[in-house]
């Protein structure tokens, strides 16, 4: 009896489309990244119901982390070109005498949030090492010591002298004490700030008439 | 894989002349593809689709004068504190409660974060902007009231401003708040369309109160 002998067909799987679709995912996702800066720590904020947006530019936001830690952080403003960042840490060497070189000040121009006593942020800036750059970052000292007013009162301060425009943004983290986040209020009131922006998480909620009775 | 699917001559001689065979041009895709996935799947993890939104608060101006006459008059019937503490434990009182002659009251009621909770105390004694307010968004939602954001959003403000009943809510919280029930706290006014709140210093005698409270 003769074999039939079954013509193995080599499995081709057309993949064009796939890859069709491949390139279009990834020219959407490039297009629609908005990449944030590395923030100095991980905020996990409330959940609100305002739908208001965070804005994008002139914003001095201070976060707040969960260990009750307060960073602060400026923008270079709507035209990037005033280099706020680099105005802002310029003036307070000069001021404060940091002997920060022209590269301490780049570096600190092109940064996001910090926070550490002023003496330390030269240190800081030098640092090559993530993991010891992250463990410098122990917060903007609050307290009025030695100086007349606390470290964040002078950020503040200067910041707003540098952009009258910027609005106050507090990014608290959802377990940091209120007590904190009250002495970060009270530096911004002392400075002239009476409006704030509580950054938050959106969830939906709503309540009805039935909700009354 | 894609391919482009070529002519292969034979190379059979036609005419005496000898056509060359042609190669099927077949371009090895696989690592392209790799690549994209990678590329797609570290873009789709880092796409911060949510943005983060902002809620607005506007603190009183803090004045620097001591003076108790000063400060500024409310009608103590209007008027709730809401004080809150550790463990997103909440209290309240109504100012008109409180027995003449004193600042502060006797006892504080407890209640909590729910539905039914402080939602509801601020809801009914908020009642009538609510349900005006509520009305109005569902004229609009129903189509049968066009409006446009800006002067439905002028209109809410009016109702907010009309009602010389509503109350005033005093927001205070101690040492031990989480920031998170304060933002609880703020929230619950803008879903109840509370429109006069502010966040206050809480008195020595206030603190005492909540930890009377019972547990």
């Amino acid at each position: 009896m003769a074999k039939i002998k079954l013509k193995r067909a080599q499995p081709h799987v057309d993949m064009t489309p796939m890859v069709d679709l491949f390139s279009l995912l990834l020219t959407f996702f490039m297009l629609t990244a908005s990449f944030r800066p590395q923030e100095a720590k991980v905020i996990d904020s409330p959940s609100s119901v305002s739908e208001k947006a965070t804005p994008d530019k002139d914003v001095i936001s201070v976060l707040v982390s969960n260990d009750d830690k307060v960073f602060f952080s400026m923008d270079n403003g709507k035209d990037t070109s005033a280099h706020f960042r680099n105005q802002l840490i310029t003036k307070i060497n000069d001021i404060y005498k940091l002997s920060l070189n022209e590269k301490d000040i780049k570096t600190f121009g092109q940064g996001s949030s910090f926070g550490m006593p002023m003496n330390k942020l030269k240190d800081f800036l030098r640092e090559e090492d993530a993991g010891r750059k992250e463990a410098m970052q122990t917060g903007i000292p609050m307290d009025t010591v030695g100086t007349q007013y606390p470290e964040l009162a002078i950020w503040v301060a200067y910041a707003r002298e540098l952009n009258p425009l910027a609005e106050v943004a507090i990014n608290g983290d959802a377990e940091a004490n209120y007590k904190t986040v009250k002495k970060v209020m009270d530096v911004m009131q002392n400075a002239g700030v009476n409006r704030f922006n509580l950054v938050t998480n959106l969830q939906k909620e709503e309540a009805k008439l039935e909700d009354i009775k | 894989m894609a391919e482009i699917i070529e002519n292969t001559g034979s190379g059979k001689k036609e005419g005496g002349r000898r056509v060359p065979k042609k190669m099927g041009a077949h371009i090895d895709m696989t690592p392209m593809v790799d690549l994209m996935c990678l590329l797609i799947t570290f873009f789709m993890l880092t796409t911060a689709f949510s943005k983060p939104k902002v809620m607005e608060i506007t603190m009183p101006e803090k004045d620097n004068t001591e003076d108790p006459k000063d400060a500024p008059k409310v009608d103590a019937q209007r008027t709730y504190s809401i004080l809150l503490t550790a463990d997103d434990r909440v209290f309240w009182y109504h100012h008109g409660e409180v027995p003449e002659g004193q600042t502060f009251p006797t006892t504080i009621n407890k209640t909590d974060f729910s539905k039914d909770g402080l939602r509801k105390i601020l809801l009914k004694k908020n009642e009538k902007v609510f349900t005006e307010i509520f009305e109005l968004k569902e004229k609009v939602k129903k189509g049968e009231l066009v409006l446009e954001e800006d002067s439905l959003n002028s209109q809410i403000k009016r109702i907010k401003k009309s009602d010389k009943k509503a109350p005033i809510i005093l927001i205070k919280a101690d040492e031990k708040t989480k920031y998170k029930s304060i933002v609880n706290v703020v929230d619950e006014m803008a879903i109840c369309n509370i429109a006069n709140y502010a966040i206050v210093d809480i008195a020595p005698e206030e603190v005492a109160l909540i930890e009377k409270a019972p547990k």
